[in-house]
Parts: C-alpha cells; sequence; structure tokens
C-alpha cells in the first residue's frame, strides 16, 4: 500500500501537555528501575536511538530533498525537524572553527514543562531522548555525531542547549535492528 | 511602666494578621506548612506550630463535613477556636487547604487558596512529585510567599 505523496495535515495530533505527561511518566519509572543516573541516562539515550532511526524515513518521506551538502546544511535539517515534529523553533548557533559542531539554542523545553529536577537527580539528563534521537537519525543517513546536552533549563541555566558534533561519514551500511 | 507591661502582653498574645497555612493530605499528613505575619517581626515557628497543627487537625472533620454539603471548593469559615478563625478550600482531589487566621480576610484568603491551587496543580504534574508527599520544592514556597504578601499580609 503505497502513502500518498504529499500529506497537507496530519489529523492525528496529541495535545502537547499530554505528551509532556507521558514522557514524564516514562522518564520517572525509568529513574524507579535503574539505581544510578547515569544509568537512566543511557536508557534515556537509546531509546532515542530507537526513536531516531525510524523517525528518520518518515522525516525524508515528508521533507524530500536531496543530499545534505555539507554539515550546515545537516544542522538546518535537524532544526527543520524539531519543528516538524515537537514544534519547537531552536536556533543553530555557536559554530565551531571547522564547522564540525553547532548548538541547538531552546528558549524554552516543552517536553520537560512541568518538571522539577529533585536535588538526589542533579545529574539526569531529563531531555536525553532528543540527543539519542538525533544520533540516530543522523547514523542512518551515514553520518555518525556525538550529541549532548551543554546546558539545560531544569538545571538553572537560562536557556537548553543540544551540542552536535560530528564525528566521521559511516562507510560501511549501518543494520537497521534495535540498539 | 504599665502601658509598656499591656502593649508586651498584646504584642505576645494578640497577633493580628497572622495567618498559618496548611495542605493537608488523604491521611490527614500535613503537605506544606507556612505562616505569615502583618507585623512584620520574626515569627518563631516552633512556638505556635504545635497549636496550630493541633487546631488545624481538629477542624478537619467540620472541612469533611462541609465539602460533602457543597459543590463549592471554598469552604469558607468552617470553625473557630479562641481567637483563631478555620477557613478552608477542597481541590477536585480532596486535598484540604487550611487557613488558621484571626482577621476575617475573606477576598485575600480566597485569592490566596485560589492562587495556591494553581501552583499545586503545577506541582503534582512535576513526574518526580508523588501526590500525599510533603512538598519541598523551592518554586513552591516562593509562590507561597508572593502570594501571602500580595494578599495576606500586604
Amino acid at each position: 500500500m503505497s502513502r500518498p505523496a504529499t500529506r497537507l495535515t496530519d489529523t492525528k495530533k496529541v495535545s502537547g501537555e499530554l505528551f509532556s505527561l507521558t514522557y514524564g511518566a516514562l522518564v520517572a519509572q525509568i529513574v524507579k528501575d535503574y539505581q544510578s543516573v547515569e544509568d537512566v541516562n543511557k536508557q534515556l539515550e537509546k531509546m532515542g536511538y530507537n526513536v531516531g532511526v525510524r523517525i528518520i524515513e518518515d522525516f525524508l518521506a515528508r521533507t524530500k530533498e536531496g543530499k545534505c551538502a555539507d554539515f550546515r546544511e545537516t544542522a538546518e535539517k535537524v532544526q527543520a525537524a524539531f519543528k516538524l515534529y515537537l514544534n519547537m523553533s531552536p536556533t543553530v548557533t555557536s559554530w565551531s572553527a571547522a564547522s564540525d559542531q553547532f548548538s541547538l539554542v531552546f528558549e524554552a523545553n516543552p517536553i520537560a514543562e512541568f518538571v522539577e529536577l529533585p536535588d538526589n537527580y542533579a545529574d539526569l539528563q531529563y531531555s536525553n531522548i532528543l540527543c539519542g534521537a538525533i544520533r540516530g537519525a543522523l547514523e542512518m543517513v551515514h553520518i555518525e555525531v556525538a550529541a549532548w546536552f551543554a546546558q539545560d533549563n531544569l538545571k538553572g541555566d537560562s536557556v537548553t542547549e543540544l551540542r552536535v558534533k560530528f564525528i566521521r561519514k559511516v562507510e560501511d551500511t549501518v543494520p537497521a535492528g534495535d540498539d | 511602666l504599665i502601658n509598656c507591661l499591656i502593649h508586651f502582653y498584646k504584642r505576645d498574645f494578640v497577633m493580628s494578621g497572622t495567618y498559618y497555612f496548611v495542605i493537608v493530605g488523604h491521611n490527614d499528613n500535613p503537605l506544606f506548612e507556612v505562616e505569615f505575619s502583618s507585623s512584620g517581626r520574626e515569627v518563631r515557628k516552633d512556638d505556635h506550630r504545635h497549636l496550630n497543627q493541633f487546631i488545624a487537625h481538629a477542624a478537619l472533620d467540620l472541612v469533611d463535613e462541609h465539602m460533602l454539603r457543597t459543590p463549592n471548593m471554598y469552604l469558607k469559615i468552617v470553625d473557630k477556636f479562641n481567637e483563631w478563625f478555620v477557613s478552608a478550600f477542597v481541590t477536585a482531589s480532596r486535598q484540604r487547604f487550611i487557613m488558621l487566621h484571626d482577621l476575617k480576610n475573606e477576598d485575600g484568603i480566597k485569592s490566596f487558596f485560589s492562587e495556591m491551587y494553581e501552583t499545586y496543580i503545577k506541582q503534582v504534574m512535576n513526574p518526580f512529585y508523588s501526590i500525599n508527599t510533603p512538598i519541598k520544592s523551592v518554586h513552591f514556597e516562593k509562590k507561597a510567599q508572593f502570594y501571602g504578601r500580595k494578599f495576606l499580609t500586604g
């Protein structure tokens, strides 16, 4: 069954609050299941990775653009994906000298809307799923990156800053299995 | 000298514009407590805290009775103990907000309850907060202080 060529409106929208609460319940449960905060961070990143490797197909089907000529175009695509899937508009800033690192700066983080980190979870990367998603999605288009949070609203910073660093082009085909 | 003594007596016993706010959970446990005083002097919590808790606790049965008889969340004054009035507000999930006060400040207390209800809702939305546990959030305390100054002590 083939997909229609263009989908003008996606009628299956979900409320942002419901999404935030669902993600919050998920993180709270993982925190209860695992002893160390580091393990929780890893799990969130893994989950994000699994989302990323799948969502890239949907993204490419919707946007129909060709290959990226350089990393700057990749950054723009990532920015467009945030707008498309999460209705977030980060700005792309802080390019490194070699154009291999950039930052996505969010004024506010809607998935962490009602969250206050308790003191014993100060090292928790609450939105780590986003880092994993970026890593997974870009790996499927043969770009290996590392993604992490440089600043976080939840930790008292004024903005949330997600840093992405280009590591290398992946030459061999990546198996599309789960992590 | 006698005037001075009377003044001193009044300062300790007749505290005008003093409020004690407590959120009581489903197990009759206090989840959040705060005191406000318009006289501006330091309210020593330990001195009056036990009495306040006792008065609030004693009023709980009356609050529960009132709550069943009215569709309103704001229950106004439900009890009186010496010079203390007890006002109450019940949330949708039956959490009880109790206010002990010695002045009848109905509008101020009603506004304070409404704003604290909003603040409470946001607190409950935090995935790391479990309902019926003590509220330790700095943000919540700040809001309580802010609304207390705005609507209660001025």
